[in-house]
């Protein structure tokens, strides 16, 4: 007698995940295409506007972002309301390298000197500008100063176990703090001016359809890194400490676990991630300066991550494509009514959609 | 015979001149199951304080094994092998029962080792163990959030179990337990010791009947009886003081 071994029905949330996967690769396979598209003649209906590329390659750079904050805040409860700081701090990087990239190009013609330089009657480069002519020591740097200020102001706060609200003001004035120090022209970051004007990196000139194709396909090449770091950490067991960190901190402690270190380094890892969004962003958008400090940003950052769903990584890409959308588009047609639309999301995502639009999309799982 | 596992000699805790406990003895034998009972403010959980490192003795003796507790805080103390289990049950409710026995498990806790960290055969088995001990073996991929009381409360006995301590101190397990949770919760402390030693202070006397175990009773601070449950029920002290006339 043979009994018919059915292979059982795979579980409905074993169906949703990979119906997600699928739409994710989807996703980022329309994203490639779009440079691809942009070079059809302007008259082919396929073809993509320079502005449609230009402008998704700004937000694959805020979605490195929403991942960087979902990670800490999302999994680890870390709520930092100052990573619009650390993305900046990469922007800078990679514009003290831009800068120096312009060369006798500036407006006074100077061989080593960026123009703002010139102009406060620098006679040298600031020692703290050295090494930044050569691209992969500022790529570095783009990374390694967001995780040093994190891991400094890291440990100051989580050794002394300062959690929740308090921890997220700290970040606000960290944040506010740098924007201040680079709005003063004697800091040697060009002042309230900050950088721009930049003509080449890595040899293409700015401003062209190649170099927008290769920043954008290195955005693209970020966010899948990215997002495969972050997979990897929530998927481990260190991502289950994570969320046991959120939930209850001090049973975690009890457990023996030193949550001061792993806060620290989920932080720090955070921060890099943030660091390399900013660098990405900054020669895209053609321009760095303090305003990217501005606490404001920071918060806008968090809202993308609260609207699209926070605790899942999908949550953070889908929050900040789909609020920088609305905001690209609301700042077009009605561009007083953005703060208000922000504000807006922010309050209904809290009251009535806590876990985002990945919820709204989830409510059948508890 | 072995030397006990833990030793109380003259154990006293003042509070701004309230004395919680009065020079209390109380020794504890290897693979032992002590139930301690006794009135509010017996001085029960400040006893466990004490041997948890949370408050210090103002004066006595307190050792586990060679170890001078007194000397030792509260980490130190639970590496040592203490393991213990709180009133209030607080087990990780986003994660899974076999994720919070994980969690629990003994391994390297720095970052780098739990993002690197792979479930080995032996770790699945130690597990797998105190799954079946707990009887949560049916539950083990169900989040900790849906877990009924009892449940939960076994669920915290279990992630004690995973540190693999040598004496377990049990805070009211059975507190608004059902009848049959609580017959479970007997059954279950009773197999945990042997290998281990454990003191489960409790109010409930029907429970601690069903330990069928030597009973401790704690009065203003210090021992007033010991024995079997019977031997302690017939104590016209013990009657006095704590079944209340």
């Amino acid at each position: 007698m043979s009994v018919a071994l059915a292979s059982p029905a795979p579980p409905r949330a074993a169906v949703a995940r990979n119906a997600f996967r699928w739409a994710l690769i989807g996703a980022v396979l329309l994203l490639a295409l779009l440079p691809i598209l942009n070079r059809l003649p302007a008259d082919s209906a396929l073809h993509v506007s320079d502005f449609l590329v230009s402008v998704t390659g700004k937000w694959i750079t805020y979605a490195v972002l929403a991942l960087a904050i979902d990670l800490a805040w999302g999994y680890a409860g870390i709520l930092s309301l100052g990573h619009g700081a650390f993305f900046a701090l990469g922007g800078y990087a990679i514009g003290m390298h831009l800068m120096r990239l312009i060369g006798p190009r500036g407006v006074y013609g100077h061989p080593v000197l960026p123009d703002f330089m010139v102009f406060l009657g620098y006679r040298e480069l600031p020692w703290y500008w050295l090494g930044f002519d050569h691209f992969p020591f500022a790529l570095l740097m783009a990374l390694a100063v967001p995780g040093l200020l994190a891991a400094v102001v890291g440990f100051l706060a989580f050794r002394s176990r300062i959690t929740g609200v308090y921890f997220s003001i700290i970040t606000q004035a960290m944040t506010y703090a740098l924007m201040l120090a680079f709005f003063r022209n004697d800091m040697g970051f060009g002042g309230n001016n900050g950088f721009t004007d930049f003509k080449e990196l890595l040899g293409t000139p700015l401003n062209t359809p190649n170099a927008r194709a290769m920043l954008f396909y290195a955005s693209l090449a970020a966010l899948l890194g990215a997002y495969w770091i972050c997979a990897r950490v929530v998927g481990s067991k260190l991502g289950r400490v994570l969320v046991a960190v959120r939930d209850a901190e001090s049973r975690v402690r009890f457990l023996g676990y030193d949550t001061t270190r792993i806060k620290l380094f989920v932080f720090v890892l955070s921060a890099v991630l943030a660091g390399l969004a900013g660098a990405l962003y900054v020669p895209q958008v053609g321009i760095i300066n303090p305003g990217e400090f501005s606490p404001g940003n920071s918060i806008e950052a968090v809202v993308w991550v609260a609207v699209g769903g926070r605790g899942t990584l999908v949550g953070a890409l889908l929050g900040a494509f789909s609020v920088n959308a609305l905001k690209t588009w609301l700042t077009s047609v009605a561009p007083d009514l953005w703060l208000f639309a922000l504000g807006g999301l922010f309050v209904l995502v809290t009251l009535f959609l806590p876990r985002g639009l990945v919820g709204l999309l989830r409510r059948r799982e508890p | 015979m072995s030397a006990p596992v833990l030793y109380l000699d003259g154990v006293s805790v003042v509070f701004d001149g309230f004395r919680a406990l009065n020079s209390l003895s109380l020794v504890v034998e290897p693979g032992e199951l002590r139930a301690v009972i006794g009135p509010n403010g017996a001085g029960k959980t400040t006893m466990m304080d004490v041997i948890t490192g949370k408050t210090r003795p103002t004066a006595g003796d307190v050792r586990f094994r060679d170890h001078d507790l007194t000397r030792l805080d509260e980490a130190a103390i639970a590496t040592l092998g203490i393991g213990r289990k709180f009133q209030k049950p607080t087990v990780f409710d986003a994660l899974t029962v076999f994720e919070n026995l994980e969690l629990a498990l003994k391994a390297p806790r720095g970052p780098i080792a739990c993002l690197r960290w792979a479930l080995s055969g032996e770790a699945r088995r130690r597990i797998e163990a105190v799954l079946d001990e707990t009887g949560l073996q049916a539950r083990a991929k169900d989040r900790a959030a849906i877990l009924s009381h009892g449940q939960r409360q076994w669920l915290e006995i279990g992630m004690l179990l995973m540190q693999d301590p040598e004496l377990l101190l049990v805070d009211e397990p059975v507190a608004g337990m059902t009848d049959q949770e609580t017959e479970h919760t007997a059954a279950l402390l009773r197999r945990i010791a042997g290998g281990r030693s454990v003191v489960v202070v409790e109010h409930d006397l029907e429970f601690v009947r069903s330990l069928g175990r030597r009973v401790t009773v704690l009065h203003e601070g210090s021992v007033l009886s010991e024995g079997s449950i019977d031997h302690v029920q017939n104590d016209p002290r013990v009657v006095e003081v704590y079944l209340g006339r």
